[in-house]
């Protein structure tokens, strides 16, 4: 087997994780490889369920891989998993906040456990507690904090330490608007300073607006990766027309699959979508096909370029939130 | 928000070694115990206390006080009872209740699980602090066990060996605090009903806690199922260091439940506690 290699931030190669069940085997991760360069801000993005978190898992030494190997910042997650501990922090999903400690003291003892003195790790706290606006919540328990105050403080327990890289696990679900583009901007910053940073979202419009590079993952697997620009111009379509009919799709609709500039046509019961490159006229086309087959549009979308075409074209199926 | 710069500047020089990762998480449960001070002390206290009252006061005062065993009062065999009782209890639901949370829920456990320390000692220092809770709450019911009591009916309590003593408390209250992750990790929080009823309640009620092993010669089938239950080899023993005149088991017996008990349920414990974290 080929080991990752070592100079870069992360690299993983042919990771695998299936969860044994009484109910049988269920394979959350089927090969992924990856390669995060320092200092870059790199996105997997994909349907719930899709082996995001699985692979986050892998990466951040809380999931043991079936098969496959991966290091971070060049230390092996499994074998040298403490080394790796060191040097990563983790903004996880669900809120794992020390719910027996205050806001300033989840961050004082998470200072403590990477080795600063007590004078340190509480300097530290206050820093962070500042620059996140978080200093009138600092004796606040963590249950008694908004979702999005908790990510905050979440975040910057992942930076305490000072990690080589950050992992956020959907650190947006859940939010309200203002506080994911406040987010953002934290998210931002941070990169600007030079952190390298790992984010899974399910948001086409996070993975375009933060991200260097994207992975779109499902199934378990890359479908695809590069810059959003790059996966935006291999699509091969860039735009998706979504027709549905009060009735049965009219069959000449599948003749449209022949024609140039037509990626793919998919019918379902009474809708049609089709994966097209400058699709001009082509809806007032099906509206026709419709009428002189004796149904009518009662519902139409065009999507517009962006990472949710590609991720239609790449899986073939309405996006899964 | 303001620039972030600051916060990714140089860090202090941090030296993270395993050893200062496990006394910092010692020193979180001793801030969280701290903060929960009162509320432990009145739980800790709450049982033993109204036990003595009852059993050691109340009884005696109205004529319906138990006689002891070979003339002790029935307050000298509660002592090392209620003690060990105490720690094993405590012990036990130190880590018990918060693993069930950690593990479930948010599984908050995550926090703990990516300081720069391995599982399976992360599992260790579950133990020791576990262990260190149930400790202070065997010593927070001494003095009551000791000074509640009707006229007449004080205990004879000396510590006749300080090593056996203190083995016993240490081994005590590290194998209920093994036992207790064991059962925190295999246990499905649901069930923690069942837990109760059908583990801790028999564990104390038959723990040799308001008797000596040695009396139950007269009902023998129980005094051989009670060799199963951990918490008869911690009265026993603490009633070996602070009662020697009360019939009790011979030392070489509970020393080598207490001290083999928790080297196999904490090597066991470390197992699924390993397995139930690291999926």
């Amino acid at each position: 087997m080929t080991e990752p290699p070592a100079e870069t931030a992360i690299g993983a190669v042919d990771l695998h994780k299936t969860y044994k069940s009484p109910r049988g085997d269920v394979p959350a991760v089927r090969g992924i490889d990856l390669d995060v360069r320092p200092g870059e801000f790199f996105g997997l993005l994909g349907p719930n369920g899709a082996g995001k978190s699985t692979t986050i898992g892998m990466l951040t030494t809380l999931v043991v891989p079936t098969s496959g190997s991966a290091r971070v910042c060049g230390f092996d997650v499994t074998r040298q998993s403490v080394e790796v501990k060191r040097r990563i922090g983790m903004v996880s999903q669900n809120n794992t906040l020390d719910t027996d400690l205050s806001a300033f003291e989840n961050l004082e003892f998470r200072g403590r456990y990477f080795g600063m003195s007590g004078r340190d790790a509480r300097r530290r706290a206050d820093e962070l507690l500042e620059m996140f606006n978080l200093t009138d919540r600092r004796g606040a328990e963590p249950m008694e904090m908004s979702g999005g105050q908790a990510k905050r403080l979440m975040i910057c327990r992942a930076l305490v330490h000072r990690p080589e890289v950050l992992f956020l696990d959907e650190p947006t679900a859940g939010l309200d608007p203002q506080t994911r583009v406040n987010l953002w901007e934290v998210l931002r910053e941070l990169q600007k300073d030079g952190q390298t940073i790992v984010l899974t979202t399910h948001y086409m419009e996070e993975a375009e607006a933060l991200c260097d590079r994207v992975a779109v993952v499902d199934h378990g697997r890359i479908l695809a990766s590069g810059t959003v620009e790059e996966l935006k111009g291999s699509a091969g379509a860039d735009t998706v027309l979504t027709v549905a009919y009060d009735g049965p799709v009219p069959d000449d609709v599948s003749g449209l699959r022949d024609r140039d500039g037509i990626s793919k046509v998919e019918l379902s019961d009474g809708q049609v979508r089709v994966f097209a490159h400058e699709p001009d006229g082509l809806l007032g086309e099906l509206v026709a096909l419709g009428s002189s087959a004796g149904v009518s549009v009662t519902d139409a979308s065009q999507l517009r370029p962006s990472l949710e075409t590609v991720f239609l074209t790449l899986t073939g199926r309405e996006y899964r939130e | 928000m303001s620039s972030t710069a600051e916060v990714l500047a140089a860090p202090p020089a941090v030296r993270p070694t395993v050893p200062r990762t496990f006394l910092a998480m010692m020193a979180r449960e001793v801030r969280v115990m701290r903060k929960n001070f009162l509320s432990t002390f009145v739980r800790v206290l709450a049982q033993p206390v109204m036990f003595v009252f009852v059993f050691a006061y109340v009884l005696p005062k109205i004529g319906g006080g138990m006689a002891g065993q070979g003339g002790a009062t029935f307050s000298t065999i509660l002592v090392p009872g209620l003690v060990g009782s105490s720690i094993m209890m405590q012990a036990m639901m130190a880590v018990i209740f918060p693993l069930m949370m950690e593990l479930t829920w948010q599984r908050s456990i995550t926090d703990r699980a990516l300081a720069p320390i391995p599982v399976p000692l992360l599992a260790i220092q579950k133990i020791s602090a576990a262990a260190l809770q149930g400790l202070i709450g065997g010593l927070l019911v001494f003095p009551a066990v000791l000074f509640i009591h009707a006229d007449g009916q004080a205990p004879t309590v000396h510590v006749s060996n300080w090593p056996v003593f203190i083995v016993v408390m240490l081994s005590g209250a590290l194998l209920s605090a093994a036992g207790g992750l064991l059962l925190g990790t295999l246990i499905n929080p649901q069930k923690a009903q069942v837990l109760f009823a059908l583990i801790l309640m028999p564990i104390t009620m038959l723990g040799c806690v308001y008797y000596p092993w040695e009396a139950l010669d007269s009902v023998r089938w129980l005094q051989i199922v009670s060799l199963f239950n951990p918490l008869v080899y911690l009265s026993e023993g603490l009633r070996a260091a602070l009662t020697p005149d009360v019939g009790h088991m011979p030392v070489w017996a509970f020393l080598l439940a207490l001290v083999g008990g928790t080297i196999a349920l904490t090597w066991f414990a470390t197992r699924t506690f390993t397995k139930r974290v690291l999926t």
